[in-house]
């Protein structure tokens, strides 16, 4: 009895994994990024945790983007990922 | 895929099948030209034992006749240095003495008899032929299914299909689809999000398979792909949104008659293959081949029916208005997609209203309630005026334009009304815009379109998401074949 062939109808991708970088021993000394995703009230969140990484001795950076409905531009992501060692994004409101 | 070459070589050929009563009544002259031919080789297509007599070539894979371009019997062909110079189908005793060069063949035959249709290009197996002989057509992974699986339940294994069953796409049910397009297979149409794939005309006949589509909606289904994969639209945002929206495809153009579209009774509701195929197509192509799943890229906080699929044709034959598409600066002998991101319809009731004045008022205050009564401008919203409404309209001589802004005109929303905390209601705009006054929707943001039953004095509204570059702009694209 001969098989049955179908054909793929998915993008035939494979998604690779990628171990997490190492906890940072500190917040001192470090410097974060914060992205806003322009959601209402996300700045609010982003304010206070700007307060209280400064106080624990961390540069804070902070981004944008245009608009939370759309994914973050390729030219902030990489402005980030120079810029920083860490990030934090607030997904929503 | 076997690939392989055209049998024939130099010299004469015949090809036959005993089924044709043509080839049986020339069998005496094939006799004749064997004798007389040194290189004829004779290609029968169904019983190998045809012509009696005469030693013939079994063509049962049919490979000679395909590859030979055979679409009747009987045909006689002569090649020279490996390309054919001479051809002639059926009976027709001139032509086959003058190719042949014999005064008097088939003196004892009528002088002319059509032939029969070729096995080679029987619909039920044309597309096995193409799948077989047709070369690198096709390019996705091919996937066996073990003999004691069941087909059906394999797709739903795998995570391909919408929570329905699907058509299973086979090659050759791939190769069908491919035939309602000129366009290549290998053509990249968009970059599909939330993977951001290259999509390939032949992906998305594998998905329209699957949806239950024909080969004449792959068109349509294409056009409606183009829309959703452009920035405008923002397939990637409308797909991760926590609010209950999907891809809504409205159909204009003389071509959603052909395709057999619903534009009259129950337009949004189930019945109708086109409709609902081309919807469905859409939406397998984004989870399929985009990858956006519930879930996952997909969280909707509740969805809606119609993310299945939702999909209809504007009835233009009986619409008192241009079309969606005119009115977005088309022709209306254009087939067009519109796509514009939709929630569930719902309906607005008003069997009183006899003055175009107070239909727009009812269809105003139904209007606002999108999303919410306090909240303005931020959302879209297409109103889906039915036959009876549209009467109340048109015998008021309003055109399309008018009735928009009527609408429009009852829908601007003092600030006092909408602040936040008015009403009782936390939601709203800021206090700063307590003084204002400001619109239900921006310029642009009511999209009209006439379809539904001719009875009932009812129109469906679909509330939009978050509009304007922000969010999602409607898009519409010419259905190119």
């Amino acid at each position: 009895m001969t098989n049955r062939v179908i054909l793929d109808p998915t993008s035939e991708k494979r998604n690779t994994s990628r171990d997490l970088l190492a906890r940072p021993k500190t917040i001192s000394g470090q410097t974060i990024g914060l992205l806003d995703i322009s959601k209402a009230r996300g700045d609010i969140f982003l304010n206070q945790l700007e307060s209280r990484l400064t106080t624990a001795g961390a540069k804070v950076l902070r981004f944008r983007k245009p608009t939370f409905t759309k994914p973050a531009p390729v030219d902030l992501r990489h402005e980030i990922a120079t810029k920083c060692t860490l990030v934090i994004e607030a997904l929503a409101d | 895929m076997t690939v392989t070459k055209n049998p024939l070589r130099d010299g004469w050929t015949i090809i036959v099948k005993r089924e044709c009563a043509t080839c049986v009544m020339v069998v005496p002259v094939i006799a004749r030209l064997v004798r007389e031919l040194p290189s004829l080789k004779v290609y029968t297509q169904d019983d190998p034992t045809f012509p009696d007599g005469v030693v013939s070539i079994s063509d049962a894979d049919l490979s000679a006749s395909w590859h030979a371009d055979i679409d009747t019997v009987p045909t006689l062909i002569f090649r020279a240095n490996g390309v054919e110079t001479a051809r002639t189908v059926g009976w027709l005793r001139s032509e086959w003495r003058e190719l042949t060069g014999i005064a008097d063949l088939g003196a004892e035959l009528p002088e002319f008899r059509p032939g029969c249709g070729s096995m080679s290009v029987d619909p039920d197996v044309i597309d096995k032929l193409r799948v077989r002989y047709g070369g690198e057509i096709l390019h996705a992974r091919q996937i066996d299914i073990a003999s004691a699986e069941d087909e059906f339940e394999a797709m739903f294994s795998r995570g391909f299909t919408d929570g329905l069953p699907v058509v299973p796409p086979t090659p050759e049910r791939v190769m069908r689809m491919l035939n309602g397009t000129s366009r290549a297979p290998q053509e990249v149409v968009a970059i599909a999000p939330p993977d951001l794939v290259e999509l390939t005309v032949e992906k998305i006949a594998v998905n329209a398979v699957m949806a239950g589509c024909l080969p004449e909606y792959l068109p349509w289904v294409i056009a409606a792909i183009e829309a959703i994969c452009t920035d405008e639209f923002n397939m990637h945002g409308v797909l991760a949104t926590t609010m209950p929206v999907g891809p809504v495809i409205v159909c204009n153009g003389p071509g959603t008659r052909a395709i057999g579209m619903n534009s009259g009774v129950n337009v949004l509701g189930q019945g109708n293959r086109t409709n609902l195929t081309i919807g469905r197509a859409v939406q397998l192509i984004i989870r399929n081949v985009g990858g956006g799943r519930p879930g996952e890229v997909d969280r909707a906080a509740h969805g809606h029916p119609g993310k299945l699929s939702f999909c209809f044709a504007e009835d233009e034959a009986n619409s008192p208005f241009t079309s969606l598409a005119v009115a977005r600066g088309f022709d209306a002998s254009q087939n067009t997609v519109t796509v514009f991101t939709g929630e569930g319809p719902r309906c607005v009731v008003d069997q009183l209203a006899r003055e175009p004045e107070q239909l727009a008022q009812t269809l105003a205050a139904c209007l606002r309630t999108v999303h919410h009564p306090k909240l303005p401008f931020a959302f879209d919203a297409m109103l889906i005026l039915g036959p009876e409404h549209a009467r109340v309209f048109a015998q008021a001589k309003w055109d399309r334009e008018r009735v928009l802004q009527e609408i429009n005109d009852r829908l601007h929303l003092p600030g006092t009304e909408i602040v936040r905390g008015a009403g009782g209601m936390a939601e709203g705009v800021q206090e700063a815009f307590k003084d204002a006054t400001l619109p239900k929707f921006r310029p642009g943001g009511l999209l009209l379109v006439h379809a539904g039953g001719p009875a009932g004095l009812f129109s469906a509204i679909v509330g939009g998401w978050v509009n304007g570059s922000v969010g999602s702009d409607p898009v519409t694209k010419l259905v190119a074949t």
